[in-house]
């Protein structure tokens, strides 16, 4: 039942699947990671893009990934508008932002969830495109063309944002915000326009994960819960904000979920990502590597 | 002493009433509120008076249900039996996730508490015994003294609420709450002053835990069925907080107004237009009131009535 060639082939499929939940988790990776904001409806807001994209896809013909990027420019204004209204009503009063800020975004993943199951039913829906359903053969292993679709994006997605927090001016601003609000205020920087700037990147990169979701795997509107568990194991296990240490995070998540598949069957799967979330709560609450 | 009469005035009417011949429709909509009124009242107890934030209502709520048929199918338990068996397991449960309030506040408790939710979802999917993934069709003894069992459910879970909110009460103007309040504003500071704040939690959670699932018990029997996707599903998460919220956290009147008014309206708008849109409605209601009037409607009256309490 064990054998080294199942092993690799877990191994594998971890790694582009690992890749994947690196790419979905980015987006949270800088909303929550870097600034702070309980961001639990970062799986609604990537399942929304999936709709999106299946939209875009169904109707005009497009490319799934093209579908996705364009969407990034909507989602990238629909997060400057959720951080503004975030942060007038909650962190401005900044008296328990805590629970009401939580509430809040429990409540609008729940609306979106909702009102996609009001627009769309909940029937799985999927896209079509010429990588997807095909599978090419590596020695004695079938890989499917659509995880090694996401898996290039994925890496592109991190590699860039990774650059970009690191090299241009903005990048750097955002990365200041979130060592130390203050300090950059009194530099003379508005840390609110800098963090509705990143904010809205985040969600901007939720549109194209959305789109690399439902390349993946079909889509219904309660999938979110599921990645709820999946974007913040991810986010905690990489340490908070740390962009190369999030795709790291993803690998070890991919990798023991495929292990955990194989051995033990689909049905243990879901419980893999809220399990390793736990653990590193209760163990290494700061990550494997914290900022 | 008000407040006994007015417990008191409660069980009398939730046991009279399914004794009259009233519409059977009342009692089978009647329970999912009261049963609201319990969950929203024990989340209260950590969430709104110790302000540490549980998504796991469905985790407690579901252990509660699953001992429940555990206790039938395994020794033909009675109802009380399986309610105190699964006030046990939850209050276990709750002292588990206790231990987390140790190393993790704010959104990673939170978090940590949704983590809680599927990892139990998950074990019970693969426990065959109490059904597995399809779920477990269960027969109803036969019931006594009422027409129907939905009727004795009723009442049970009237007398259940009352107990809840009781405890919750004591809880809040006892030396508990005063130490849960200090420690939500500041624990370091509550510690420092003296407050035993690990023990605090750890009550808190335990109790918050086995009111949760005592409200679950009956469930199994209320459907005479059980099924882990929807004893699990997270929108008793959105119950219970959002009831707490919308009704006001820092009385243990506000989650019983909050239950009340999103029970019965749930109930309203699942019969009358569909049961996407309750929860939809839920959602909204949820949002607008952190949004707008973040001291619940609690916080409005005391806001727009300022001479009465």
């Amino acid at each position: 039942m064990f054998s080294l060639d199942l092993l690799f082939e877990a191994l594998l499929f971890g790694v582009l699947l690992g890749c994947f939940y690196a790419a979905v988790s980015i987006g949270l990776s800088v909303s929550f990671g870097l600034l702070d904001v309980p961001h639990v409806a970062h799986p609604a807001i990537m399942v929304l893009g999936s709709y999106g994209t299946w939209i875009i896809a169904g109707k005009l013909g497009w490319d799934p990934l093209l579908a996705g990027a364009v969407l990034m420019i909507p989602f990238f204004l629909l997060g400057v508008a959720i951080y503004r209204f975030y942060y007038e009503v909650f962190e401005k009063r900044g008296t328990d932002a805590g629970v009401r800020g939580l509430a809040f975004f429990f409540g609008l993943a729940f609306i979106i969830e909702v009102g996609l199951i009001l627009a769309f039913g909940v029937d799985q829906r999927s896209v079509e495109a010429a990588y997807i359903g095909k599978s090419f053969q590596v020695g004695e292993y079938r890989i499917p063309m659509r995880m090694v679709v996401a898996f290039a994006v994925a890496l592109i997605l991190t590699f860039s944002l990774s650059f970009y927090l690191s090299k241009t001016f903005t990048g750097r601003a955002i990365k200041a915000v979130a060592q130390d609000e203050p300090a950059l205020r009194l530099m003379g920087a508005n840390p609110v326009r800098i963090k509705q700037w990143a904010f809205g990147i985040a969600t901007g990169v939720s549109a194209l994960a959305g789109a690399m979701l439902i390349i993946i795997s079909p889509v219904e509107p309660a999938i979110d819960r599921l990645y709820i568990g999946r974007t913040f194991c991810v986010v905690v296990l990489a340490g908070l904000g740390s962009m190369t240490g999030t795709l790291a995070a993803g690998l070890i998540l991919g990798i023991v979920e495929s292990i955990v598949l194989m051995l033990f069957g689909a049905s243990w799967a879901p419980a893999v990502a809220f399990s390793l979330l736990l653990i590193v709560l209760g163990i290494r609450p700061q990550g494997l590597f914290g900022r | 002493m008000k407040f006994w009469i007015g417990a008191a005035i409660t069980v009398v009417v939730g046991v009279g009433l399914p004794l009259m011949p009233l519409n059977e429709y009342l009692f089978y909509a009647g329970y999912m509120v009261l049963s609201f009124v319990v969950l929203a009242t024990a989340w209260n107890i950590l969430g709104g008076y110790a302000g540490y934030v549980n998504f796991g209502p469905p985790a407690f709520f579901g252990i509660g249900a699953y001992s429940a048929v555990l206790l039938f199918k395994w020794l033909q338990a009675p109802l009380v039996v399986q309610i105190a068996g699964a006030a046990l397991m939850g209050g276990l449960l709750g002292f588990g996730v206790g231990l987390l309030t140790l190393r993790l506040r704010g959104i990673f408790f939170a978090i940590a508490t949704v983590a809680v939710v599927f990892i139990m979802e998950t074990l019970m999917v693969n426990w065959r015994y109490v059904g597995g993934a399809t779920g477990l069709q269960i027969l109803r003894p036969p019931v006594e003294v009422f027409d129907t069992y939905t009727r004795m459910l009723f009442a049970v879970m009237t007398v259940m609420s009352v107990a809840a909110v009781a405890i919750a009460r004591y809880i809040q103007v006892s030396w508990i709450g005063r130490g849960l309040r200090a420690l939500r504003d500041s624990e370091d500071a509550a510690e420092c002053s003296g407050v035993p704040t690990l023990k605090l939690k750890l009550f808190a959670c335990a109790v918050s835990g086995a009111l949760m699932a005592a409200a679950g018990a009956p469930m199994p029997m209320y459907l005479s069925f059980i099924e882990p996707a929807s004893t699990f599903n997270l929108s008793y998460t959105i119950a219970a907080l959002g009831s707490a919220i919308i009704g006001g956290m820092v009385h243990w009147a506000g989650p019983i107004i909050g239950a009340i008014l999103l029970g019965t309206l749930q109930q309203v708008v699942t019969v009358t237009i569909s049961s996407e849109i309750n929860v939809l409605v839920v959602g909204v209601l949820l949002v607008v009131f952190v949004v707008a009037a973040p001291e619940g409607i609690l916080g409005l009256i005391k806001k727009y009535f300022p001479g009465k309490k």
